[in-house]
């Protein structure tokens, strides 16, 4: 297998609030290679999206980058070594801001969020944004970076688009306002699209075409995508590969067919057996217990054990390692002390909101109790 | 099912008899208020148009559509959040649409709402057990024990009672969503309309609070009205569904039949929308093109034939479905100018390589090909429609059908004139 | 981003321990701590505690002393107008008009020329009467609070009422308010005032009544616009659909929802109130003399600001801190009372 496009290793990410330190992304490492789909995933609070911008490095205070590593091809992006004194620093290879700006953001790596009318400023013309855009970022001249533009709308399935060139952001439905965006982060041809739950916000059919539009695209220009959603029926449509973020960190990574037919954590499987379908009649859902954490305190051992039905002891006690559990290329990735020799076998069952007796979500039913 | 525990109540409904009956109900808004706007009115907004249908006693019917169809409308215009247009709703027997107000008022001790957003349904300034408690002092209930009812509400919900003087932002949005449901079962009542009450949630948050309302319903002998956008939930719920498109319902039928059975091309197409959460599942995604029409001007008869991939043949024409799959996919393209004016051959090529149109559609197709080379986009796009969209039986008659189901033995209503030859039988 | 991770306020449903820690942020104490936490906002909490002690002491020692003379138990005690001064500060004189004033013990001053500040006598001189500054200073502090938060008070309530009601109902009944409130928001404000006060009276009584009237559209809008949002919110159709009754949707929902910006702008109000009235006893529509009021103060200095800059200073300095007091306070309450910055 070729180099990867992108390489992060054990990226840190903290926000320093008043109430303490939270570590919104705790160390996780993942790979993207060319021309592939890399799903994100994991429910609110996870820290995906902090996880993207701080591969962007687009973290706001009072968020900070604090340690790991993310490499774009030649490029160090996020670099820290250790200095004299024994504390870490940014390593004089890490881009400088404006080169983050000049040479990776737009060019090589383009994003795309969830609200696309967030992204579009509604005074300015749709068409002339577009226009600017592809104007600053690829050393054109107006009237080229016209034709480009409205060749990009078309491309995405803009009807009319010499038309619409000139119509503002609310003129536009959010389908096409997300066709819009795309064409935007295609504009300048980068390698890579962080797209941010851009289908979110969108009606099913619409998500339809834009996934569809994604598809076609990915394949004629060869584009890699880092994907993130929580949905994840958009994971097994679309993914090549898929990450699953619990609190922080990753628990899963696999290839998209293994991690639902060969699904190594508990938590990808619990969440796996919440989510109703839509192909089949499910006669009882299978929720997991209680809520995710906070960040602010993570429990200790594995982040899950606490909503965990595997749980045992020593998932309170032992951080479990991630490491590959099947040998296989490409790997299969698992954060799980069932995987490593820490005597789970031997723990005792803990007494969690899953395992323990208050299964179903809802305190025992007793009767007629009012009236 | 069972619907094990009855109640017994002044005016009993039994399990499986009609509780609330809808009959062409109509919902328009007019645009802007005050002075300027009553001297120059805009149009009005049609969004909910003669909807009409029953629900059961003990039942949950599903209620799905796009954003924008009306769904929410239609379930506020039930309650009369909203007065109607035109149409009646009667709940046990009584018109809620001609009662006075106080009537109505009266009468919601017997319907509630759980709204979709956990957060802002829920005063932010008013403790947990005084929300929970306001309905019951609304309507004079359970005078001296209403902070008993409300805990023990908090705990059937899955809440600790204990939480009574909480204030809602110290909850998640899950448990936020358990004080909504608290509150709309103070006052006991039989029917609730809940309209997306998971949508904002996590996937697994929204299994628990699922799981919570299944329950609910069979201790209490609830009616639901779900009103979602996610097909997954709304196949997980509800015993019957409802498929609502820009303000009408396009199909009715029991959940099973419309999952494996579906008789309206809307209703198929959502279906092949939705992603599977199965990599191995066959996918046929965006299969509609297009947005949805605007609701102050919707399309005549059947809503959806300006995107419907069905479109049924004008009479006048005699085309095979080949042909006639061409002559709708230039019409489209026309419509919304995807391709650029060459030549004559050229779009030929394009559209009609493997099935050109004969007799009188081949002249429309001619004529308006000539206009395009005119480069007179707006002519062509006129004649188009003018001759083969608006020339459909689709475009002339609101259709109406009801079809055999295969699977259960429920009613199945599809509003698709697709099945006007099967009326027959 | 940040909030990514916040917004799932956690707890366990048996978890009684993390329980205690997730804190109410709404509430009478909430709001106290937040201010707490902002020191522009504690210096404005100061000067009001201050200026409103200063002007209790000294409502108490005119007018409540002055009644309770009347009643034999008391006067027998001793008790009688200025009774605190005399004991421990100055004795009152009676002027030959009769009006009683306060004065320095050892007699009249230069009246033309008074005297420089900083004696122990008078550490902030006297007026062109002889009369000692400070002690006019402090018994004028009452009528400035008064005339602010009694003129404010009726702004605040009638505003809020005709607010309210005119943005939950909307409609007619909004056209039909607002469109008095905006008439009477055209009229220039001093003009306004002043022809109330010549219809009804030039007293301070009326003077507070009239700025109040003038200043309900300041209200009436600010609420107005609020609830205009705050209708729309999900809680309040939750409320309609479970049967509660207008009235009560108004008061225990809306108006709670929409009253910070009120409070905020009530605070500021306060401030800009008393400005405005010592502005009118300066053109003598405010209190009459011999009352000691700061704006009638002022009016009087006008004639003596070259040969003693320090007369018309003192009264001038004295507004000030009072009206920043209240602008801090106000700025501090309304970042305490921003749902943005609390989430």
């Amino acid at each position: 297998m070729s180099e990867p496009l992108l390489t992060v290793e054990n990226l840190q990410t903290q926000f320093f609030t008043e109430e303490g330190v939270v570590r919104a992304v705790d160390g996780i490492s993942f790979e993207v290679n060319e021309g592939e789909i890399v799903g994100l995933v994991g429910e609110s609070g996870a820290g995906k999206s902090v996880a993207t911008s701080s591969i962007m490095r687009l973290v706001e205070n009072p968020g900070e980058v604090v340690g790991g590593t993310v490499r774009y091809r030649d490029e160090v992006l996020v670099g820290f070594e250790e200095g004299p004194d024994g504390e870490r620093r940014r390593s004089p290879e890490m881009l400088s801001e404006a080169e983050m700006r000049t040479r990776i953001r737009g060019r090589e790596i383009a994003i795309i969020f969830q609200d696309p009318m967030e992204s579009l400023n509604p005074v300015f013309k749709v068409g002339d944004q577009l226009r600017e855009f592809i104007e600053i970022n690829r050393e054109v001249s107006k009237a080229e970076a016209r034709e480009i533009a409205v060749d990009m709308l078309r491309e995405v399935g803009i009807p009319e688009p010499e038309e619409r060139y000139d119509d503002y952001p609310h003129q536009f439905s959010g389908g096409m306002r997300q066709r819009v965006l795309i064409a935007m982060a295609l504009a300048c041809e980068p390698n890579l699209i962080i797209a941010d739950e851009p289908t979110t916000a969108l009606d099913v059919t619409v998500e339809g075409q834009i996934l569809d539009l994604v598809r076609d695209l990915q394949a004629k220009y060869g584009t890699s995508f880092i994907w993130v959603t929580h949905d994840m029926g958009v994971v097994a449509e679309i993914c090549d590969r898929v990450n699953v973020m619990y609190l922080g960190e990753i628990v899963e990574q696999a290839e998209v067919d293994d991690l639902f037919y060969d699904t190594k954590h508990p938590y990808t499987e619990a969440l796996l057996r919440s989510i109703p379908r839509p192909d089949q009649t499910v006669e009882e859902l299978n929720p997991i217990e209680g809520v995710m954490p906070e960040a602010i305190n993570p429990p200790p051992g594995c982040r899950f054990h606490t909503r965990c039905p595997d749980a045992r002891e020593v998932c309170r006690r032992a951080h479990p390692a991630y490491q590959d559990v099947t040998g296989d290329e490409p790997p299969h990735r698992v954060s799980c002390v069932k995987y490593e020799d820490v005597g789970y076998e031997d723990s005792d069952p803990l007494e969690t909101a899953a395992t323990g007796a208050f299964g179903g979500g809802l305190v025992e039913a007793r009767g007629e109790s009012d009236e | 099912m069972s619907r094990a525990v009855a109640r017994h109540d002044e005016e009993q409904v039994d399990y499986g008899e009609t509780i609330l009956s809808v009959e062409g109900l109509t919902k328009h808004f007019s645009q802007g208020s005050g002075l300027l706007s009553s001297i120059f009115p805009k149009p009005k907004v049609k969004a909910v148009d003669d909807v009409s249908f029953d629900i059961k006693k003990g039942e949950t019917l599903g209620l799905v559509g796009e954003s924008g169809c009306g769904k929410s409308t239609l379930a506020r215009t039930v309650l009369r959040l909203l007065e109607p247009t035109d149409g009646a709703v009667y709940f046990k027997g009584e018109n809620l649409a001609e009662l006075s107000g106080e009537a109505v008022r009266n009468h919601r001790k017997d319907m509630q709402m759980i709204f979709q957003d956990p957060q802002s349904s829920l005063d932010p300034r008013m403790k947990v057990g005084p929300i929970v408690e306001e309905p019951m002092k609304a309507h004079g209930l359970y005078e001296g024990e209403r902070e008993e009812r409300a805990r023990e509400l908090l705990e059937k919900v899955g809440l600790d009672p204990h939480h009574y003087n909480r204030y809602p932002h110290q909850f998640s949005g899950g448990q936020r969503q358990r004080v909504n449901l608290a509150r709309a079962l103070a006052v006991n009542p039989d029917f609730i309309v809940c309209d997306e009450p998971t949508s904002a949630l996590d996937a697994s948050i929204q299994a628990q609070v699922l799981n919570t309302m299944r329950d609910l319903q069979r201790e209490f002998g609830l009616t639901y009205l779900f009103i979602s956008h996610d097909l997954s939930v709304i196949r997980h719920i509800s015993d019957r569904v409802a498929v609502m498109y820009l303000g009408q319902l396009v199909e009715l039928a029991e959940t099973d039949e419309l999952f494996e059975n579906p008789q309206h091309p809307y209703t198929d197409a959502l279906l092949q929308s939705i992603p599977v959460p199965d990599p191995r599942a066959e996918g046929r995604r965006g299969v509609l093109e297009g947005d949805v029409p605007s609701p102050i001007d919707p399309p005549s008869g059947c809503r959806f034939r300006t995107r419907c991939p069905k479109l049924i043949v004008p009479a006048e024409y005699d085309l095979t479905d080949a042909e006639w799959a061409n002559v709708r996919r230039f019409v489209r393209a026309v419509d919304r100018r995807t391709f650029e004016a060459s030549t004559g051959r050229a779009i030929r090529a394009e559209f009609f390589a493997d099935a050109e149109p004969r007799g009188d559609a081949a002249a429309v197709v001619d004529e308006s090909i000539e206009a395009i080379l005119e480069d007179d986009w707006d002519r062509a796009a006129a004649l188009l429609t003018e001759s083969f969209a608006e020339n459909s039986v689709c475009a002339e008659e609101k259709p109406a059908y009801h079809v055999e189901p295969e699977y259960g033995r429920g009613e199945h209503f599809a509003a698709c004139h697709l099945h006007r030859t099967k009326r027959a039988d | 981003m940040a909030t990514d991770t916040s917004t799932s306020t956690k707890f366990d449903v048996r978890d009684a321990e993390a329980e205690e820690k997730v804190e109410a942020r709404v509430g009478l104490r909430y709001t106290l701590s937040q201010v707490r936490r902002d020191p522009t906002a504690l210096a404005g909490l100061f000067i009001i505690g201050l200026t409103t002690t200063v002007a209790l002491i000294a409502f108490v020692d005119s007018t409540v002393f002055e009644q309770l003379s009347k009643i034999g138990f008391f006067a027998n005690l001793g008790v009688e107008k200025y009774w605190l001064a005399k004991t421990f500060w100055y004795s009152p004189v009676h002027e030959p008009a009769g009006a009683e004033i306060l004065r320095p013990p050892f007699g009249l001053t230069n009246e033309l020329y008074p005297n420089r500040p900083g004696t122990l006598d008078h550490p902030l001189g006297t007026d062109h009467r002889g009369r000692d500054v400070l002690s006019r200073l402090f018994y004028g502090t009452q009528i400035a609070i008064t005339v602010g938060i009694v003129s404010t008070g009726i702004a605040m309530i009638l505003g809020t009422l005709v607010g309210a009601v005119a943005g939950y109902y909307g409609g007619w009944v909004d056209d039909a308010l607002m469109r008095a409130a905006e008439t009477l928001f055209a009229i220039p404000f001093l003009v306004l005032v002043i022809a109330f006060m010549t219809a009804f009276g030039r007293n301070l009584m009326f003077a507070m009544i009239g700025v109040g009237i003038a200043t309900i559209p300041t209200f009436a809008r600010l609420i107005r616009s609020r609830v205009l949002s705050v209708r729309e919110e999900d809680f309040i159709e939750a409320a309609r659909a479970a049967g509660v009754r207008d009235r009560n949707i108004i008061l225990r929902h809306v108006v709670p929802n929409s009253f910070a910006p009120v409070l905020v702008q009530a605070t500021l109000q306060v401030g800009i109130n008393i400005l405005i009235i010592a502005g009118l006893s300066f053109l003598g529509y405010g209190a009459q003399p011999p009352t000691p009021s700061w704006g009638q103060m002022l009016s009087s200095s006008r004639n003596y600001m070259l040969p003693n800059p320090w007369f018309s200073i003192w009264p001038g300095v004295a507004i000030l801190v009072t009206v920043v007091g209240f602008n801090l306070l106000g700025d501090g309450l309304r970042d305490a009372l921003d749902p943005r910055i609390n989430n």
